[in-house]
């Protein structure tokens, strides 16, 4: 029970982690065509992200890994359920990762805009599916007796979880604003500022809609009414919301960044909190439902992989903190002009 | 159309354009560690413009080497999800550990050695070459692991309706994947070796930039000799222990029909599967079956006919994998051997030369159909006497997985042209003037 409960925490922390580090790069990419006036822009743009991008994504790697190692029913069952959506996020993320490399390898213009293109597709598509999907597991997907999935692609795109989809956008959009605002200089940083100050109302609006939809649609609230002192994880993620805001005012970005971290760490959190035990809750029948107890791998494999895990995942956070500390400048000329520089 | 044979078509062609970029890798950040660690040491320039010359090439290889491993992570679930549920306990454990373990070294440390040239020392820089290179290696040799344990399943029980974990140690250092990691590592750095000799082989040719290449090839040729003799001396241990292991595999690869002992291996054999015999078969070499199944000319070895129909893996594609894969991988060290002869006077012989040009995609040829061989032979199994592929696959409609699979195939083909036309264009310009660092 207790090994169970841990994986499934750490199963909704991996997730966090992949949303905070690679949310900004979703948020710089979708951004991109709108901010990057300039070629150059465009490559102070993505060459912030340069050194980053690739080791964020291995979060999203990890956490598919961990959902497999320890719920195989969960991977088994969350992927093949959302096979359309899923194969969506894995086409943008490859286009996405290898328009970053291609991108300033042929000096002609045509060539540019169609990796453009790309990058920003490869990165609004999974910003958005990731909300659709997540928004639906809150609220439970349509799993029979035999945890089959009983829909499609359409019922995911329900006004919860396209809400869920909007969401996630502008967490990622105003996210990435802010990395912009750290690691970008002049107009290109003035530009970011403001985007930022113009996201941060509507995310606002769209998290306030989906916590009290949340009410209707989702069986969420049950641990929070269960246990009230959870609520502070609610008003954590709400203070991190104000937090954006305020450090922007004081034209403190790296504190308005990591206040947006808190949020998207707090709005997964609220999710992960809301449906524990259940990692696939069943919307036909709670029998149905998938929960960290009745699909959970064997108490040796999640003993092994716990040690795994305690063992590795410290490293792999020192290097790349480490790395992170490396990057964290203004993009300078002088970066720019690196041979293998994107 | 059966979505099991859509998922199973989805899931080879997924796989095998991986595997175009991955060996490249595993072979090449090893050789531009190589190279990096010299010029960290020496300070001569002209390691650092070979470093810099092979490193985008190996970029450009890895980028698209990367965003096509993804997929295969998720394809479990999305379209084995059967297969996931079933022994997910073990093989999930494997992935698990693979991206914790080493796919998040050579991740993160590439961005740190792409944009890091002026922001670490020099040693320090070459130092995060190595750890791209091992953690790439060590990435292979996770993924083998689990490869083997579909290939030679270890250390579990039959548990709640699933096969779960019960030794760990026996599934990590399963026989068939330390065989198995020694044969694949090898062949993938004999590929890179290749592949530098190739194109160091144009540019002398061309006669230009001559010292630089000249001293890549070298690398290269030491390195690829080494790994081209390495591959087929593990290869026939592997060959061993495959026909303990899995009988089917043994037979069909040399499409082997009836039990003998002194069992022979025909030089030129055309295999008929539907009436289970081959049609023609000359240059009987009496007893080499036996000899490469048991390393005992006298041995039994057991024929197709003696397995029932319904545990044979297909014979022709089997056969024809493996005699690619034999037939090249024989050729490569002979290459190899002429090279070391006439290694101070590359430039003069430019038949050589020539030779190597073409060379470049044969080790691809070869290791795809060691890869056909080891997946497509461990048929009907999808891990071996335990599931059938058959019943592995997911509740998805075979809709579904046509349209993912155009899509693959579109955007594949994109980027595997880009990929190469980069990379060729790239090699062939050369290197750049050294930049100052």
């Amino acid at each position: 029970m207790i090994l169970q409960s841990i994986w499934f925490f750490l199963w909704g922390l991996l997730w966090a982690v992949f949303f905070i580090t690679d949310g900004f790069d979703f948020g710089v990419g979708t951004l991109y065509p709108f901010l990057g006036k300039t070629d150059r822009d465009k490559r102070v743009m993505i060459n912030s992200l340069g050194p980053l991008w690739d080791g964020n994504e291995v979060w999203l790697i990890t956490a598919g890994g961990v959902t497999f190692a320890a719920f195989p029913l969960v991977y088994a069952t969350m992927f093949s359920s959302l096979y359309t959506a899923l194969m969506l996020i894995l086409f943008a993320l490859i286009l996405r990762g290898v328009s970053f490399e291609f991108r300033g390898k042929v000096d002609s213009p045509a060539w540019r805009m169609l990796w453009d293109t790309c990058i920003f597709i490869g990165s609004v598509l999974p910003a958005i599916l990731f909300g659709v999907a997540f928004a639906n597991i809150f609220a439970g997907l349509p799993l029979d007796e035999n945890h089959l999935f009983q829909g499609n692609l359409l019922t995911l795109l329900n006004p919860y979880g396209l809400l869920g989809g909007v969401l996630f956008l502008c967490l990622f959009l105003v996210h990435g604003a802010l990395w912009l605002t750290m690691r970008a200089d002049g107009d290109l940083r003035q530009r970011a500022e403001k985007t930022a100050n113009l996201v941060w109302p509507v995310l606002l609006v769209v998290a306030v809609a989906f916590l009290l939809l949340g009410t209707k649609t989702t069986q969420l609230y049950h641990n929070y009414l269960a246990h009230p002192a959870l609520f502070l994880v609610i008003l954590a993620t709400v203070a991190g919301l104000l937090g954006i805001k305020v450090f922007l005012v004081k034209q403190a970005y790296c504190k308005a960044w990591f206040s947006s971290a808190l949020t998207i760490a707090g709005a997964t959190f609220y999710g992960v909190i809301g449906l524990f035990p259940n990692l696939l809750p069943s919307s036909i029948d709670a029998e149905y439902s998938l929960t960290a107890f009745n699909a959970s791998s064997s108490p040796l494999t999640l003993k092994i992989m716990l040690m795994v895990v305690l063992l590795f995942i410290p490293v792999v956070l020192v290097y790349q903190i480490w790395t992170y500390g490396l990057f964290t400048g203004k993009v300078t000329q002088e970066d720019l002009d690196l041979d293998e520089a994107y | 159309m059966d979505p099991v044979f859509l998922s199973r078509l989805q899931f080879t062609a997924t796989t095998m354009f991986h595997f175009l970029f991955v060996p490249l890798t595993l072979g090449l950040s090893v050789l531009v560690a190589y190279m990096e660690i010299r010029y960290a040491r020496t300070g001569d320039e002209a390691y650092l413009r070979m470093t810099k010359f092979w490193g985008k090439l190996f970029l450009i290889n890895f980028a698209v080497g990367v965003v096509t491993g993804i997929t295969l992570e998720f394809q479990f679930g999305t379209n084995w999800s059967q297969y996931s549920a079933y022994v997910g306990d073990i093989f999930g454990s494997l992935l698990a550990i693979e991206a914790s373990v080493a796919f998040f070294l050579e991740s993160t440390l590439i961005g740190i050695w792409i944009f890091g040239w002026k922001k670490l020392s020099r040693k320090a820089h070459a130092v995060v070459m190595c750890l791209v290179a091992a953690g790439s290696n060590i990435s292979a040799m996770w993924i083998l692991i689990a490869n083997s344990w579909m290939q030679h399943p270890v250390g579990f029980v039959f548990n709640n309706g699933r096969a779960e974990l019960n030794d760990f140690t026996a599934v990590i250092f399963n026989k068939f994947a330390i065989l198995q990691f020694l044969h694949v590592v090898p062949a993938a750095f004999a590929l890179s070796a290749f592949f530098v000799m190739g194109i160091s082989a144009y540019h002398l040719y061309k006669k230009q930039h001559i010292d630089l290449f000249t001293r890549s090839f070298k690398i290269a040729l030491v390195f690829g000799l080494i790994a081209s003799i390495w591959v087929v001396v593990e290869g026939d241990r592997h060959a061993v222990h495959v026909t303990e292991t899995q009988p089917t595999k043994l037979a069909a690869m040399e499409a082997h029909w009836e039990t003998q002992t002194r069992a022979p291996i025909a030089l030129l054999t055309i295999p008929d599967e539907k009436h289970e015999r081959n049609l023609v078969e000359i240059g009987k070499i009496p007893g080499a079956l036996s000899f490469l199944g048991y390393h005992d000319i006298n041995a039994q070895v057991k024929g197709l006919k003696d397995f029932p129909k319904k545990d044979r893996p297909p014979v022709l594609i089997t056969f024809l994998a493996f005699r690619i894969m034999i037939g090249i991988g024989m050729l490569m060290p002979l290459l190899t051997l002429i090279g070391l002869f006439i290694k101070n006077r590359l430039v003069e012989n430019r038949w050589y030369l020539i030779l190597m040009m073409i060379a470049i995609p044969l080790p691809y040829i070869a290791i795809q159909a060691g890869w056909i061989l080891a997946e497509v032979g461990r048929q009907p199994w999808i891990v071996y006497g335990l599931m059938r592929t058959a019943d592995a696959a997911s509740p998805v409609s075979a809709v579904q997985v046509i349209s993912s699979m155009v899509a693959f195939i579109l955007v594949y083909g994109l980027l595997g042209g880009v990929g190469y036309y980069l990379i060729g264009k790239n090699a062939a310009k050369g290197p750049e003037p050294a930049q100052a660092v």
